[in-house]
């Protein structure tokens, strides 16, 4: 029953900022969760693949670039395709709020700007899985 | 490093045993203090702290324009001229990106900087499949010299000078701007500017890499050769630690990796037969300016004297040029907060200070909103104002160095100093940079120090105020620059419709003589130069060098 939750941390598109996602990669893993990292450049069917190989439970993904509004809801509109609905899929990054509802509307359960403490992504994380 | 022992100050130990009995009564705020980079701070600094003259000055510090640089790079500094305002900007496509860069000229820029959005940074036309999503949002979207010539239109090449942000495509941006000058009848020797074509930062920081690092560094080898003789008043590369202190890294780390960066940089020309005073004197640098004003001040001249003393003692330079670290900088955008973002200016405003009081050639203030989105006009033109009132309103630019000599701040330098060559030493016993950028040694010291700043905020040992300290209930911010989402279709449609018109024929037997010179050993400046005056797009030319180079593929760790 002790089965660690499993993360992949994703970076979608082209964007080269990974501060944020290696910072959360770590504070998840810190945590106790089994944490996998796409590195840069991943395509939403890479991202998906990958999160089906890995059996993972949740999918956070870090973008700067501005690229969100394109890229995230690809990625839950694969997962659906898939059949993995179930898996809960996070965002995070340089993301104006005005655009939080629309990707809200797609899928993403949350969308955490910049400051935000690894903490509160952690509990997030614990408290809104999808696969119990 | 001081001249000065503690027998020569008389007066120190009754300051101690006052400070003995202070202590009794009222603790400090903190049982350490430390720098902005987490390195130890003393409560007082003295002369036991610093070179006092005589010979240790001479030596460490010396003077404005003279080795060992620690206090500037040019004899009158700021009375001479202010540094260069730049503002880096750059979206949507180049019809956008030419007015505002005539707007920032109206407002007193003195130098363009150009910032080019992602498919471009990676050699992806806009109607790549990757490009989706990304056309236009972080810089301007160039496809082909046709981008290029509306996004110069009406501004003189030989009156501006231009800073590009590109580095593994580098080579193909510059053959389009020395064709666009070209076509403004202006030559090549006529131009300003730089090319921060620094691929050994992207592979660990910054993340815009296409190529393999052999092929990467023999690009850049090129162009240090075709410019020493065609460009010669172009800054050949920006060899930067901004990113690297973005991703995290201290204040040392910053200029150690710099400058490790740097060192395999010359080693690479070098063994490409070129000759260290040919290259060496356009070679430029990039730094950050983070907001632990003293620690940022001293970065930058221990960056100075530890660089004139790798190229005059571990290269042999002997022209004065070519040991002189001159450089750019940027405030820190990962400083600022999301939170209370009017804040921002202030911070924009000790960092920038900093970069002043530190020496630059040239800065760039961030805009507020930064943490945000792209910056507005208005955000803009007061981090533009803000450069200014430092410049003509602080009295920090009257004279040369005016942080020299204090005890604190000399001791930082020399600590600084201290740290990087031990870095450098490491990075050598690893065989060099590019080893340990293959090995991940450097990505791994930078991202132990982004996860202990992070921790460090989090526990509150660190104040970040509106962050983690005097916040306050906010309404989401309003009127953030929005890139029209449209643009990337029109991007496309542009394209398709240069394919139609272009000399196709022209267009492969150019791309067909540059794959051949990039599977032989000559310069690939000229056939590059070749194939974007035939309207090759930037993709052609980059699927080209892929074909023979490979593309570069990194390990994946945190």
């Amino acid at each position: 029953m002790d089965r660690k939750i499993r993360v992949l941390v994703a970076k979608p598109g082209l964007d080269g900022h990974d501060r944020g996602a290696k910072v959360i990669a770590r504070a998840l893993r810190d945590d106790g969760m089994e944490v996998i990292y796409t590195g840069l450049r991943q395509t939403p069917e890479q991202i998906v693949q990958a999160a089906m190989q890995e059996d993972v439970d949740v999918i956070a993904m870090s973008l700067l670039s501005g690229a969100h509004n394109h890229l995230f809801p690809r990625v839950t509109e694969l997962l659906a395709e898939k059949g993995i609905g179930d898996v809960l899929v996070i965002g995070g990054g340089v993301i104006p709020e005005d655009d939080i509802p629309f990707l809200k509307s797609k899928g993403i359960a949350a969308v955490f700007g910049p400051g935000t403490p690894t903490k509160t992504t952690i509990e997030f994380i614990r408290n809104n899985l999808k696969r119990k | 490093m001081s001249d000065i022992e503690k027998k020569d100050l008389p007066g120190l130990a009754s300051y101690e045993a006052g400070v003995d009995k202070s202590l009794a009564r009222f603790p400090e705020r903190r049982a350490d203090f430390v720098t902005g980079s987490g390195s130890p701070v003393k409560r007082l600094y003295t002369p036991l702290d610093a070179p006092s003259g005589g010979e240790a000055y001479e030596k460490r510090l010396g003077y404005p324009g003279s080795y060992p640089y620690t206090r500037g790079v040019q004899n009158t500094l700021y009375r001479g001229r202010l540094w260069t305002m730049r503002q880096y900007a750059g979206f949507s496509n180049a019809e956008e990106s030419n007015k505002r860069y005539k707007f920032l000229l109206e407002q007193g820029t003195t130098g363009l900087s150009i910032a080019f959005d992602l498919p471009t940074q990676i050699g992806y036309d806009s109607d790549h499949s990757l490009s989706q999503g990304e056309v236009g949002k972080v810089g301007v979207a160039i496809d082909s010299l046709a981008d290029m010539e509306i996004l110069f239109d009406g501004i003189p090449l030989d009156k501006v000078s231009t800073s590009m942000t590109i580095n593994a495509p580098a080579a193909v941006l510059l053959a389009m701007y020395i064709a666009v000058a070209e076509k403004q009848g202006v030559s090549a020797d006529k131009l300003e500017g730089t090319i921060q074509n620094d691929i050994l930062k992207e592979y660990v920081a910054r993340g815009t890499y296409i190529f393999p690092p052999a092929p990467s560094m023999r690009l850049i080898t090129d162009i240090f050769a075709y410019c020493s003789k065609n460009v010669p008043n172009w800054n050949t590369i920006s060899i930067s630690g901004y990113h690297i202190r973005e991703a995290g890294s201290t204040a040392a780390q910053e200029v150690a990796f710099t400058l490790a960066d740097g060192i395999a940089y010359v080693e690479a020309a070098l063994k490409a037969g070129l000759a260290v005073d040919d290259f060496a004197p356009r070679l430029s640098f990039f730094f950050n300016a983070h907001n632990d004003l003293f620690e940022e001040v001293a970065k930058f001249r221990a960056a100075r004297r530890v660089w004139s003393r790798i190229m005059k003692e571990r290269f042999h330079a002997t022209n004065p040029k070519s040991q002189m670290l001159r450089f750019h900088t940027q405030t820190g955008g990962s400083t600022l907060t999301a939170q209370q973002p009017d804040n921002n200016v202030v911070r924009v405003t000790i960092q920038a200070l900093a970069a002043v009081l530190g020496g630059t050639q040239s800065l760039h203030t961030n805009s507020r909103d930064e943490a945000l989105a792209l910056p507005t006009e208005d955000s803009v033109r007061i981090a533009l104002r803000t450069q200014q009132i430092i410049g003509y309103e602080s009295g920090a630019a009257e004279t040369v160095d005016p942080l020299a000599g204090s005890y604190y701040v000399e001791s930082l330098t020399d600590r600084i100093e201290e740290e990087a060559l031990a870095y450098i030493k490491r990075i050598d016993d690893l065989g060099g940079a590019v080893r340990a950028i293959e090995q991940g040694y450097v990505q791994q010291e930078i991202q132990n120090a982004a996860y202990r700043y992070q921790m460090d905020v989090e526990k509150g040992d660190r104040i970040v105020v509106g962050l983690n300290k005097f916040q306050i209930k906010e309404a989401p911010p309003k009127g953030l620059l929005r890139v029209d989402p449209s643009v990337g279709e029109r991007q496309v449609e542009k394209l398709a419709s240069l394919k139609a018109r272009r000399d196709n024929a022209a267009v492969k037997a150019a791309l067909v003589a540059l794959e051949a010179a990039a599977k032989g050993e000559d310069n690939l400046m000229p056939p590059i130069l070749e194939a974007v005056r035939k309207y090759a797009t930037l993709g052609e030319v980059c699927d080209v060098l892929r074909g023979v180079f490979g593309e570069y593929r990194p390990s994946a760790m945190f």
